[in-house]
C-alpha cells in the first residue's frame, strides 16, 4: 500500500501482539449506527504516473497569468522569484517539520524565523514582528482586535480605500461580536476622505475608537497621507494601523517612521508564487510597548545550558495553548514556510536589490500610465501620488477590452468592479465602473508595455 | 555520565559560533539584481509624494553561495518527518508525498492570479470542487468551504456560521460547551466569537460525562464543540446521545477534525450528528506542516448551514463549466481570495492517489499502529485510560516522576538523544505528566519497535541513572534552553547598534 510501509504479514503479527483477530475489532467503540458500512464513494486510486497525468491535465486547462504579459495586481503580484528561494523551501528538514515546540531540534526553523522577524522590523520600522499570520486580510482584522485589547475599546474605524476583500474580512471578524467597525466613506480623489460628511475625522469622534485602519498604497494604488492619519488617530487616543506592500518598503518611507502603531500586510510580493491567491503569508509588526498583546508566535534569542546561542518560541503565555479563552488570538498554525521564503527572497535581492526592484516597479508603472493616457482611450480619474499600481478610466466597454487583450496575450489589469463589492471605493458609481487597476512589476519590459498600449489603442 | 547514543538525525556537528545571515557577506555582495531599467527613471520624491525612505532597511547583502550554505546549516539543525519518527499526538505527522510538492508547483497552478477571468482558471476550480466533494464524502457533511487557512481558522469560520444561523432565528445564545480535553484553540476560538466557555468534565472512561453535559446545556448554549476521537485518542461511545442532547437544547454540534485520521471510511462526523467539522489538510491529508504552516482548514457543514458559509465557493454549473458563487446568507469572507490553494492541490493529489479504499486503509493502519505501541508500552508507563485507542493514546509519566523524580519533559528530551521527535507532552491537561503518542500509518513496524525500545530504555535509565535523563538532551545541536530568560528579556530581532 502506498505510504504504508507495514506489510500484510506484519499487520497480522501486530494484531496477534495485541490479541485481536481482525482490525475491525479495534473499532468496537464506534456504535453500529454511526459506522459507514460501505466503501467511500470516491474515485479509485491512481498510480504516480496516472496521478501526474491527471493533475497536470487540470493545470494545463488553466491559462496562468505568469504565461502572459500580466498587469494584474490588486493584492497579488507577479514578481520574479529567484531560483534559490524554492531550493531552500524544498529542504525536507524545513518543510516536513512541525511548529518548533522542541527547540533543541528546531534551531533551523527558529533561527530562520528570527531572521525573518528582524527583516520585517527593518522594513516596517517597527520593534516587534511575529512569525506570520494567514494572509494580509486576517492580519488586518487581527490588528483591529489587538488595538481593542490595547486601548480597552471596542470600535475601529476603517478607511474606505482599503481593498474590498480586506474590508469584507474585517467586517466578518467584527460580526462575530467582539468589536464594531465604522467604514469611513471614500473620497473622489482616490484617497482617504478625512474631512467629509462620512470622513475619518467624524468617524473618529466619540472617544470610543481603538484604531484607525488604512492601507497605503490603497486598493487603487494611491499613497495615503500617513501624517494626517497619524495626527487624527492619536488625537482620538486611537492606534494607527497601516497596511502596506513590503516590497515597496525598499524605497517607501517605513510606516513606523510615519506614526504607525501596528503595521501589517500581505507578504506575497516577497518571493511567494501567486498560486491563485495562496498560500502566502500576512506580516504583523508592532511597537515594543504593545508586544504582549500581539497575536501569533514569536521567536526570541536565548542561550542553552552550555551558554551557546539558541532560539526559542517565547512570550507564549499570550497564546491559545497556554491561555485558552484568554489568549490574544486563536491562531496556531501560521504560514511559517512562506515567511521563510520571504526571508530567503530578501537575502537574494539584498538591500540594494530590494530598492532597485521597488524602484523598477515604480518607474515602469509611471511609464505605463503615461503610455496608456497617450492612447486617448484612458483618462486619469485623479492626480495622486502612487507607486507601482494605478487606476485609469477606460472609455469603452471594459469586459470586451479585457477579453480581446487576453486573446492578444495581455492580462489587462483588474477591472475594479471584478473585485467583489463591499462599500464603494470611489463615490461616483459610473466612474467606478470604468476603472481598471494596473500593476506593473519588474518583470514587465518597455517592449511589452509599448505593445500593450499599441494593441489596446487599436481596439 | 554524558553517555552518547546513536547520532540524532536532526543533529548537526557544531560549526562553531552561530551566525545570523545579517553577519554574513559584505556590503558589495550581490545575489539577484533586477535587469537594468529600460524605461526613464523616476524622481522617487515626486512620484511618492515625498514618502521616501531615508535610511535603507537593514537587509543582508550576501551572495548566493552564502545563502545556500546558511540555510543548509539551518536545515541541518532541524528535525522533520524525513529525519525520523515524529509521533506528536493530535498533529498527525505523516509522510508528505514528494509528487504532491511537484504538482502544486506546476505553472498552471502556481502562476495563476486570483483575478484572472473565470474561463482561464477552469482546471483550478475543477480541482477545488473535486477536493470539496471528497471532503464532503469523507465527513458526511455535504457543503464545504475551502477558504480557511488552518484548523483554528476553520473553527472560527464554523462558529461564525453558527452565530449567524442562531441570529437568523432571533435566537441569542451566549455560551459554548467544550470538554476538559479540548485543544487550546477551541476555547480561544469561542472567545473570538464573543461567546463564553463552559467546560464539561470527562467521565471515568475518558468520554464526555453525559450527566454533566445535560446539567450545563440550556437555551443559551450556541454550540457543543468536541473532538471525536478525542484528545485521549478515544472514540466517544455516547456520541449520538451527545449530539442529540445538544440539538435538544437548540444548540449546534461542532467537531474539531484534528483526529480525522482515525476514522476515514469507517465513521463520518455527519452521521454522528455533527453539524460542522473542520479538516486539517496538513494532518489527515498529508500536506506538509512547513515548520508551522501553511496548512488549510476547510469546513464541512450540514445543508441548513450551507447558506452561511464564507465565499465565494467554487461550484460546477449544469453545463459542466465551473464558477464561483457567494452563498445567499454568507457570513462574508474569512480571508482574501479562495484559500491556501497550493495546499489544496497537494491534498487533492493525496485523495486521488489513495482513493476511497486507500483512505480507509490509512485509518485502519493508524489505529492498529497506535494500539500496537500502546501494548508495547503499557507495562513500562502508566496508561491514562485502559481502552482500545484510536490513532493515538495517552501515557502518563507519573510513575517515573513519583519513583525517580524524572518528569515527562525529561523523557521527551531524552527521546531526542535516541533519535526520535518526542510525543506531544503535558496535553491533554487532565492527564498528569501526559505523553500523547500518535505514530501515524506511515511508520514501519521496525520504526514502531525502535520507538518502543527507546521509550523502554529511557524508563530503565530513569531507574538506573535519573540524572542522565534529567540532563538530556546531549547530542542535539543545542541543549536545554533558558526559556524563562527568553521571556523575561525578549530579544526578538537583530539589532545593528549595541
Amino acid at each position: 500500500m502506498r505510504h504504508i510501509p507495514v506489510t500484510c504479514e506484519q499487520r497480522e503479527a501486530m494484531l496477534r501482539a495485541i490479541d485481536r483477530a481482525d482490525i475491525v475489532d479495534l473499532f468496537a467503540d464506534v456504535p453500529e449506527k454511526v459506522r459507514l458500512g460501505r466503501p467511500l464513494d470516491l474515485p479509485g486510486a491512481l498510480g504516480e504516473m496516472d496521478l501526474v497525468s491527471h493533475v497536470r491535465g487540470l493545470a494545463d486547462t488553466n491559462e496562468p497569468a505568469s504565461g502572459v504579459v500580466s498587469f494584474a495586481g490588486a493584492g497579488c503580484y507577479d514578481h520574479y522569484v529567484p531560483s534559490i528561494v524554492d531550493h531552500v523551501l524544498r529542504k525536507p528538514e524545513f518543510f516536513t517539520a512541525y511548529t518548533p515546540y522542541q527547540p533543541e531540534v528546531s534551531q533551523g526553523t527558529l533561527q530562520g524565523i528570527y531572521e525573518y522577524q528582524s527583516m520585517m522590523c527593518a522594513l516596517t520600522g517597527m520593534d516587534v514582528a511575529n512569525a506570520s499570520m494567514y494572509d494580509g486580510a486576517t492580519a488586518f482584522a487581527e490588528a483591529a482586535m489587538m488595538a481593542c485589547r490595547v486601548t480597552r475599546r471596542r470600535r475601529v474605524v476603517c478607511a474606505g480605500t482599503v481593498h474590498p476583500e480586506w474590508r469584507n474580512t474585517l467586517a466578518t471578524y467584527a460580526d462575530a461580536g467582539t468589536f464594531d467597525v465604522t467604514f469611513a466613506g471614500p473620497h473622489a480623489g482616490g484617497v482617504i476622505d478625512f474631512d467629509g460628511e462620512e470622513g475619518v475625522r467624524r468617524a473618529l469622534e466619540g472617544g470610543d475608537v481603538a484604531a484607525l485602519l488604512l492601507s497605503s498604497p490603497n486598493v487603487v494604488g494611491n499613497l495615503e497621507d500617513l501624517g494626517s492619519a497619524s495626527t487624527l488617530a492619536h488625537e482620538a487616543d486611537a492606534l494607527l494601523v497601516v497596511a502596506t506592500n513590503p516590497l515597496l518598503l525598499g524605497v517607501l518611507e517605513a510606516p513606523g517612521e510615519a506614526g504607525a502603531d501596528i503595521v501589517v500586510g500581505e507578504g506575497q510580493p516577497l518571493g511567494n508564487m501567486m498560486s491563485f491567491g495562496g498560500p502566502a503569508f500576512g506580516f504583523f509588526a508592532c511597537r515594543e510597548a504593545h508586544m504582549r498583546h500581539i497575536p501569533g508566535r514569536l521567536v526570541g534569542r536565548t542561550v542553552d545550558v552550555d551558554g551557546n546561542d539558541a532560539f526559542v518560541l517565547t512570550l507564549s503565555t499570550r497564546e491559545q495553548h497556554i491561555r485558552r479563552e484568554k489568549a490574544t488570538s486563536n491562531i496556531c498554525s501560521n504560514q511559517a514556510l512562506c515567511a521563510l521564503g520571504a526571508a530567503v527572497y530578501l537575502c537574494a535581492v539584498g538591500r540594494e536589490g530590494l530598492a532597485s526592484t521597488a524602484r523598477a516597479c515604480i518607474a515602469k508603472a509611471h511609464y505605463l500610465r503615461e503610455r496608456l493616457l497617450s492612447t486617448g482611450r484612458f483618462s486619469a480619474p485623479w492626480d495622486t501620488p502612487f507607486a507601482h499600481e494605478f487606476a485609469l478610466a477606460y472609455d469603452g466597454e471594459i469586459a470586451g477590452m479585457h477579453a480581446s487583450m487576453l486573446e492578444r496575450g495581455f492580462l489587462a489589469g483588474v477591472p475594479l468592479t471584478s473585485i467583489e463589492p463591499a462599500t464603494p471605493i470611489v463615490p461616483d458609481e459610473s466612474l467606478a465602473e470604468s476603472l481598471v487597476v494596473f500593476a506593473v512589476t519588474e518583470k514587465r519590459t518597455r517592449v511589452e508595455m509599448d505593445a500593450f498600449a499599441e494593441e489596446v489603442a487599436s481596439l | 555520565m554524558t553517555e552518547k547514543l546513536s547520532h540524532t538525525p536532526g543533529a548537526a556537528p557544531s560549526r562553531g559560533p552561530r551566525r545570523l545571515i545579517f553577519e554574513t557577506g559584505a556590503p558589495e555582495s550581490r545575489c539577484v539584481m533586477p535587469p537594468a531599467l529600460d524605461v526613464p527613471d523616476v524622481d522617487l520624491g515626486a512620484a511618492l509624494g515625498g514618502a521616501v525612505r531615508v535610511e535603507p532597511p537593514v537587509i543582508p547583502h550576501v551572495t548566493e553561495v552564502e545563502i545556500a550554505r546558511h540555510y543548509a546549516h539551518l536545515a541541518s539543525m532541524n528535525f522533520g518527518v524525513d529525519s525520523g519518527s515524529y509521533p506528536l499526538g493530535s498533529c498527525t505527522m505523516k509522510y508528505n508525498p514528494r509528487v504532491n510538492e511537484d504538482l502544486a508547483r506546476l505553472e498552471g497552478f502556481a502562476g495563476l492570479h486570483p483575478y484572472q477571468p473565470e474561463a482561464t482558471v477552469q482546471g483550478a476550480l475543477e480541482l477545488m470542487v473535486g477536493l470539496a466533494d471528497a471532503l464532503a464524502e469523507v465527513s458526511g457533511l455535504p457543503a464545504v468551504t475551502l477558504q480557511p487557512a488552518a484548523g483554528a481558522h476553520g473553527e472560527l469560520t464554523a462558529l461564525m456560521c453558527f452565530r449567524a444561523y442562531h441570529r437568523d432565528r432571533g435566537d441569542v445564545r451566549k455560551r459554548v460547551i467544550i470538554p476538559d480535553t479540548a485543544h487550546g484553540t477551541n476555547p480561544a476560538t469561542v472567545a473570538m466569537c464573543g461567546y463564553e466557555v463552559t467546560t464539561v468534565p470527562s467521565d471515568e472512561r475518558g468520554g464526555v460525562d453525559l450527566d454533566a453535559l445535560n446539567s450545563v446545556l440550556g437555551t443559551d448554549v450556541a454550540a457543543v464543540m468536541l473532538t471525536n476521537p478525542n484528545t485521549l485518542g478515544l472514540f466517544d461511545e455516547n456520541i449520538l446521545e451527545i449530539t442529540a442532547a445538544a440539538h435538544g437544547a437548540g444548540a449546534l454540534a461542532y467537531c474539531d477534525g484534528a483526529n480525522l485520521n482515525a476514522i476515514m471510511g469507517i465513521s463520518r462526523p455527519g452521521d454522528m450528528g455533527f453539524d460542522a467539522l473542520h479538516v486539517n489538510l496538513h494532518k489527515t491529508f498529508s500536506t506538509p506542516h512547513g515548520g508551522g504552516g501553511p496548512g488549510a482548514g476547510p469546513v464541512c457543514v450540514v445543508s441548513r448551514l450551507a447558506p452561511y458559509l464564507p465565499g465565494p465557493i467554487p461550484h460546477r454549473r449544469t453545463d459542466g463549466s465551473y464558477g464561483l458563487a457567494l452563498p445567499e446568507r454568507s457570513i462574508g469572507r474569512v480571508r482574501s481570495f479562495y484559500g491556501n490553494f497550493g495546499v489544496l492541490v497537494k491534498a487533492y493529489a493525496y485523495v486521488r492517489a489513495l482513493g476511497g479504499e486507500g483512505l480507509r486503509e490509512v485509518s485502519e493502519q493508524a489505529v492498529l499502529s497506535a494500539n500496537y505501541l500502546k501494548e508495547r508500552l503499557r507495562d513500562t508507563y502508566e496508561l491514562a485510560y485502559d481502552r482500545t485507542c484510536m490513532h493515538e493514546f495517552v501515557l502518563s509519566g507519573s510513575r517515573q516522576k513519583r519513583e525517580h523524580g524524572v518528569r515527562t519533559l525529561d523523557i521527551a528530551k531524552r527521546l531526542l538523544d535516541h533519535g526520535f521527535h518526542p510525543p506531544t507532552v503535558y496535553f491533554p491537561l487532565i492527564v498528569e505528566e501526559a505523553l500523547m503518542i500518535e505514530p501515524t500509518e506511515t511508520e514501519s513496524l521496525e520504526e514502531l519497535d525502535r520507538f518502543a525500545d527507546a521509550m523502554i530504555a529511557i524508563a530503565e535509565e530513569a531507574k538506573r541513572d535519573p540524572e542522565l535523563v534529567k540532563g538530556a538532551p546531549y547530542t542535539t545541536p543545542v541543549r536545554r534552553l533558558d526559556e524563562a530568560g527568553a521571556a523575561r528579556n525578549p530579544d526578538l530581532r537583530y539589532r545593528t547598534e549595541g
